[in-house]
């Protein structure tokens, strides 16, 4: 049985509409994000993706058809979104760009003021915010955002988002601009909002391996429409379609591929490290009774 | 609200003559113009000024829609500048609305204003609409040049405009991006009296302050990399030359502005 | 040859300023020749940009030298030949394009070395050519892509006529297509313009593209040689949390759990052509 948060029907949405500089981003989009998940979307630049993303809070309007938040159509009259907004739970690209108090602590507490929480449920929604990204409520509280390190910076920002528990959270390239120590922290932190905390996560991303380990369904966007979707497995298996939007698939998936073509077909389907040395190792194995002695030479 | 669809500036690129005249030539005729303008008293020089700048307009191909656009923002002063002279002006009464009177002079002396004004504003974005911002810059820098000796930064100030040009939109973009971040954690810039909505602003202006400092920085760093140390002993890709036309040009509207001040 | 760049033996203590924006380095050494490529990778905050801030004295050294052209950058007489020597290509491609047309900020190097006018106009259509941006001469930089964008910051100092480009993490903040535009285009400086390129990165698998790698990790060089010496010691990569390929990482488990495949491969290409190789061998044999 599904459990339908998010729901996006045939949303069409055009930049700078009546103007010669008009630009459709949006092309009668489908999608539907359910309870408990956590999807991917992906897609190059300029394929719709954060403009989808835009329209799952109500930060933009669609030029035609509807979204709908639990079930309620979010620009019907009455419908307020601030709530809608609260719901899901937005955290943009670079999102450490859009700090501005004095303290860690302030900063955090900004969503929760403004949807009018006591100043006690503030506090302690800033403290649950800051625990649930790793960030040491003593040690920072009182820190200014600006002294801290990029990989504290952008998780105080995501935790400013987290501080007015979000029903879904949506991330836009949490990674960008990271070096891989920091990407694994931001990631490994995200797999922890989804199987710990429970957080249905929207993620929006350009790594393909990352993707591969992460999510469990895939959304695929080109020239501002879905073209695909489904679990990493299935989607992995149009190599040439995702070559061809500028995407590619894993390293490994395709390493799999290419030895298929050459007439090896081992197994379909491979799209982690892991899979591939299970596949690979015990057919290696077995020609190479002679080769034994090579071994780490 | 989307601050992306501001347009920038408002050039119309073309070919015309126009067009192709050098930037410095638009910038001195219009001042011409302008200073014409100020200095004439009949209708029937504003009429013939006013000739001069739609026949230019014409020549530009430019609509004349998009010349009058540029009107819109002044309309209101118009408007009152306009009135104070009907309703206050000394001179013969024409009518009267309940206890105030509209004069004869009043009329003439507001119909005069809001043509000089009008005809002002058209004649400078007659300039605007047909030259490119950046070839505005070099001709401002170049008429400026001389005038460096008595300690008009130049060169700075065309480079000042260079880089405004160049992060307007940059900055634009940014500041609707942080808008759109501020509104996803619940603030809201559409409801309050006018002290909320300022105090409202600060999550958006501390961040993008934040960020123009950063930029600023950088690439300040970009450029002296690239060898920048002001204006001495720098050279230019385009060089700005003054054609035939350009001289024909000069002489025709400064002929004719002469005239129409002299005989008018 | 004789090298572009000589780092020798610098040390850079940092005090004051903002946190964690610039890091010390120690007792650093290295030689770049022109025509060659090398790659500098680490983390943040393990010194590699400071080390291509040395490159054309933005820093200068608080113990030890560096050279360019036989130029120290300590010598303030000569700086300005050593920042056309060196260019350098910064992390935001928003932050480093001065004019408001692509020809424009492409000639805004050459204009601040005097260059007469007809010649700019030869350097900048040829500099667009070399990154393949010709046809965009009157374009508005902020309505391309950032790797078109960065393609222009790299012409804009190839226009310069510079015997030495350091870019500092030029791909942190693009696409994946963006990213592989860019490093086709350092690739070519290096193979056919000969000059010689420093990239600095995080990313360990664009690394696969350089006549050599070097690795940093607290201000020192951690690791150093050609890509496949690199990466055929993944127990120090992984001691220093850089993400190998996954080609790479899958042919090290492989031949740990007792594959014998030949070498360390860099491309999936590599490891499918070993792959082959061994079982059509085996497949003959049995």
């Amino acid at each position: 049985m599904s459990d339908t948060i998010i729901q996006v029907r045939n949303v069409y949405y055009t930049y700078m509409r009546g103007t010669p500089l008009a630009r459709q981003a949006l092309a009668g989009v489908n999608v539907s994000i359910e309870r408990g998940e956590l999807v991917a979307i992906i897609g190059r630049t300029g394929s719709g993706k954060s403009t989808l993303i835009q329209h799952f809070n109500g930060l933009l309007k669609p030029d035609s058809g509807t979204v709908a938040v639990g079930g309620r159509d979010i620009w019907r009259k009455g419908v307020v979104l601030r709530d809608i907004r609260r719901k899901v739970g937005l955290v943009f690209q670079y999102p450490e760009h859009q700090l501005f108090e004095e303290t860690v602590a302030a900063d955090i507490a900004f969503a929760p003021r403004n949807l009018g929480m006591s100043e006690t449920e503030v506090d302690e929604a800033v403290r649950e915010a800051m625990r649930v990204v790793d960030l040491d409520y003593d040690a920072l509280c009182d820190r200014s955002p600006f002294e801290l390190s990029g990989g504290q910076k952008r998780r105080v920002a995501i935790a400013g988002v987290l501080a007015m528990r979000p029903e879904v959270l949506v991330l836009d390239e949490p990674t960008a601009g990271m070096d891989p120590r920091g990407r694994e922290e931001v990631l490994a932190e995200i797999r922890q909002l989804h199987e710990t905390h429970g957080y249905t996560i929207v993620l929006v991303s350009h790594s393909m391996e990352d993707v591969a380990r992460f999510a469990e369904r895939l959304i695929v966007m080109d020239g501002g429409a879905v073209v695909m979707e489904g679990s990493p497995r299935e989607v992995f298996r149009n190599r040439d379609d995702l070559v061809r939007m500028g995407l590619g698939v894993p390293q490994v998936t395709g390493l799999m591929a290419e030895l298929a073509a050459r007439g090896l077909p081992y197994a379909e389907d491979v799209i982690t490290v892991e899979e591939a040395m299970h596949t690979l190792l015990p057919a290696l194995l077995r020609v190479s009774g002679r080769g034994e002695g090579e071994v780490g030479a | 609200m989307n601050l992306s669809s501001v347009a920038i500036g408002q050039y119309m690129p073309g070919e015309s003559l126009v067009h192709r005249l050098d930037p410095r030539t638009k910038i001195m005729l219009s001042l011409v113009v302008v200073v014409a303008l100020f200095i004439v008293k009949s209708a029937w020089a504003y009429a013939a000024l006013g000739a001069l700048i739609i026949g230019t307009v014409m020549a530009s191909r430019v609509p004349l829609k998009m010349v009058l656009r540029g009107l819109r923002p002044l309309l209101f002063v118009m408007v009152l500048t306009f009135g104070l002279h009907l309703f206050m002006d000394p001179g013969e009464p024409i009518f009267r609305i309940g206890k105030i009177v509209a004069t004869d002079k009043g009329l003439a002396q507001g119909l005069i204003t809001v043509a000089r004004l009008s005809l002002l504003i058209m004649a400078t974005s007659t300039v605007t609409l047909t030259t490119s911002p950046i070839a505005f810059t070099d001709g401002l820098e170049s008429l400026l040049k001389p005038l460096s000796f008595v300690g008009v930064p130049a060169h700075e100030l065309a480079m000042m405009m260079t880089i405004a040009l160049r992060f307007i939109p940059t900055l634009l973009e940014e500041t609707d991006k942080i808008m759109k971040a501020q509104m996803a954690r619940g603030a809201d810039f559409e409801t309050g009296n006018i002290a909320k909505r300022a105090r409202a602003m600060i999550p958006i202006l501390v961040p993008l302050f934040v960020s123009a400092f950063r930029r600023a920085d950088e690439l300040a760093m970009a450029m002296e990399a690239r060898c920048y140390r002001g204006g001495q002993g720098r050279t230019r890709l385009r060089q700005l030359r003054l054609g035939t036309l350009d001289m024909a040009a000069l002489a025709l509207v400064i002929a004719y502005a002469v005239t129409v001040v002299a005989v008018l | 040859m004789k090298p572009v760049i000589r780092v020798e033996n610098v040390s850079y203590t940092y005090d004051g300023g903002g946190p964690g924006e610039v890091d010390a380095l120690l007792d650093v050494s290295l030689e770049v020749a022109g025509g060659e490529l090398v790659a500098v990778i680490g983390h943040n905050g393990s010194g590699k940009s400071t080390l291509a801030k040395h490159m054309n004295a933005i820093f200068v050294p608080t113990r030890g030298d560096v050279y360019v052209l036989g130029m120290n950058t300590r010598d303030e007489s000569r700086l300005w030949d050593i920042r056309q020597t060196v260019g350098m290509v910064f992390q935001n491609p928003d932050n480093q394009i001065v004019a408001t047309t692509v020809e424009e900020d492409v000639a805004f190097g050459p204009e601040n070395l005097g260059v007469p006018p007809t010649e700019i106009r030869r350097r900048v259509d040829e500099a667009l050519s070399i990154v393949d941006m010709t046809g965009h001469e009157k374009s508005a930089p902020h309505m391309l892509s950032g790797g078109q964008k960065q393609r222009v910051a790299i012409a804009g100092v190839i226009a310069m006529r510079p015997r030495c480009i350091v870019l500092d993490e030029p791909t942190a903040m693009l696409d994946p297509v963006g990213r592989s535009e860019v490093l086709a285009t350092v690739r070519r400086l290096a193979t056919d313009e000969g000059i010689a390129v420093v990239h600095i990165t995080h990313f360990m698998n664009e690394a696969v593209l350089a006549d050599r790698v070097v690795v940093m990790e607290g201000g020192r060089i951690a690791l150093e040689g050609t890509p496949r010496e690199v990466f055929s010691q993944p127990a120090t990569l992984r001691r220093l949390d850089l993400d190998v390929p996954q080609v790479t990482e899958l042919a090290y488990e492989l031949r740990a759990a007792g594959a014998p495949l030949p070498r360390c491969p860099l491309t999936v290409a590599e490891l499918v052509d070993d792959i082959a190789a061994l079982v059509g061998k085996g497949a003959r044999q049995s």
